[in-house]
């Protein structure tokens, strides 16, 4: 472990936890700003797709595989399928094709 | 028996099901974490001082990629940005005898299941059920990333490549489902994905920092959405 790695935590651990704490110990009233409620319900929705795709297609030895593991993911998301059980079935579809491949 | 209400041991228990749900996510993380070149200590190290799926993820390439410390800072800002909001609500929501000193450790485990089941109380929430709430969830998800970690070294390596799409499956879960219940989403999150490809695939903009094109992603497609398309006022209150 190079000192360097302590350097990146502590940055990446501090301003999480700067975010989390400081409001819940400063703030006392409620946003009202539509702008700022909307973008930021909006955020953690375009982060998670943004780095999905096109990581995803990276993820494993083959990119046909990636694929097959994304279209059953969301194929069952759309069901409404709890988190578990997408990833679960996302994985098998992708070991299958490379047992396949 | 019946648990009573805002006690540590309601807490505990109401924080099981986050526990389960972080174990596989972490465990998820683990793997990813040593298949980029971290060690076991290390993966688990990230998981115990930042609490946070997607802002690990994002921090991982930054790490073992040697890329600048405000790359890092300001990816972990923007893609945890939603806390600030969740922390204001939680604030709320706190019985008077949350002291001061409580909240500098409850925000540290403030996630995104936590402060769901915390705001799904009716009333306001006491120290000790909160201490019970954040218990749970933070024990899983150090644990589920020394298991994941583990199991990155010693699994075989066409498993592991398959596990690699267990995050972004998850990633997958939770944003189709809202996707499906509003338009605006999906046209936000359709957005934000054309965006990525392009700088993944087009000259020079491919050169750019994968942290950097998260945020100027995200936020891009949030503000837009944000200014064209804002959420209607009551649902937003619930957030």
């Amino acid at each position: 472990m190079t000192p360097n790695f302590f350097l990146y935590l502590l940055t990446a651990a501090g301003v999480t936890y700067l975010i989390r704490m400081l409001p819940l110990v400063l703030v006392k009233k409620k946003i009202q700003n539509r702008f700022l409620l909307s973008f930021l319900y909006y955020i953690p929705y375009a982060v998670l797709s943004v780095m999905t795709i096109p990581a995803i297609f990276y993820a494993t030895e083959h990119t046909l595989t990636a694929v097959a593991g994304f279209a059953v993911a969301l194929l069952l998301a759309y069901r409404q399928k709890s988190l578990v059980t997408v990833a679960a079935f996302s994985c098998a579809a992708v070991l299958i094709c490379e047992l396949l491949l | 028996m019946q648990i009573q209400k805002n006690t540590f041991l309601k807490g505990i228990i109401d924080g099981i099901p986050i526990c389960l749900g972080y174990l596989s996510v972490s465990f998820a993380f683990g793997i990813f974490s040593v298949e980029s070149g971290l060690s076991i200590l290390e993966a688990v190290l990230i998981s115990m001082t930042n609490v946070t799926s997607a802002g690990q993820l994002a921090a991982v390439p930054i790490i073992t990629g040697g890329g600048a410390f405000l790359e890092l800072a300001a990816t972990q800002l923007v893609i945890n940005l939603r806390y600030a909001l969740m922390s204001v609500s939680l604030s709320q929501k706190l019985h008077p005898n949350v002291r001061l000193f409580d909240r500098f450790i409850i925000s540290f485990v403030n996630t995104d299941e936590v402060f769901a089941v915390a705001s799904s109380n009716t009333g306001e929430v006491k120290r000790n059920y909160l201490y019970g709430l954040i218990l749970t969830p933070y024990l899983g998800w150090a644990s589920g990333t020394l298991l994941g970690a583990v199991a990155g070294n010693i699994l075989p390596a066409i498993v592991i490549s398959s596990l690699g799409v267990a995050i972004y499956a998850m990633f997958v879960a939770i944003v189709v489902p809202e996707a499906k219940k509003r338009s605006c989403t999906a046209m936000c999150v359709v957005f934000a994905i054309a965006l990525s490809c392009v700088f993944k695939y087009t000259p020079l903009l491919c050169h750019i920092p994968q942290g950097f094109v998260i945020i100027i992603c995200a936020v891009a497609a949030s503000a837009l959405f944000a200014a064209v398309m804002p959420i209607p006022q009551p649902e937003s209150e619930d957030i």
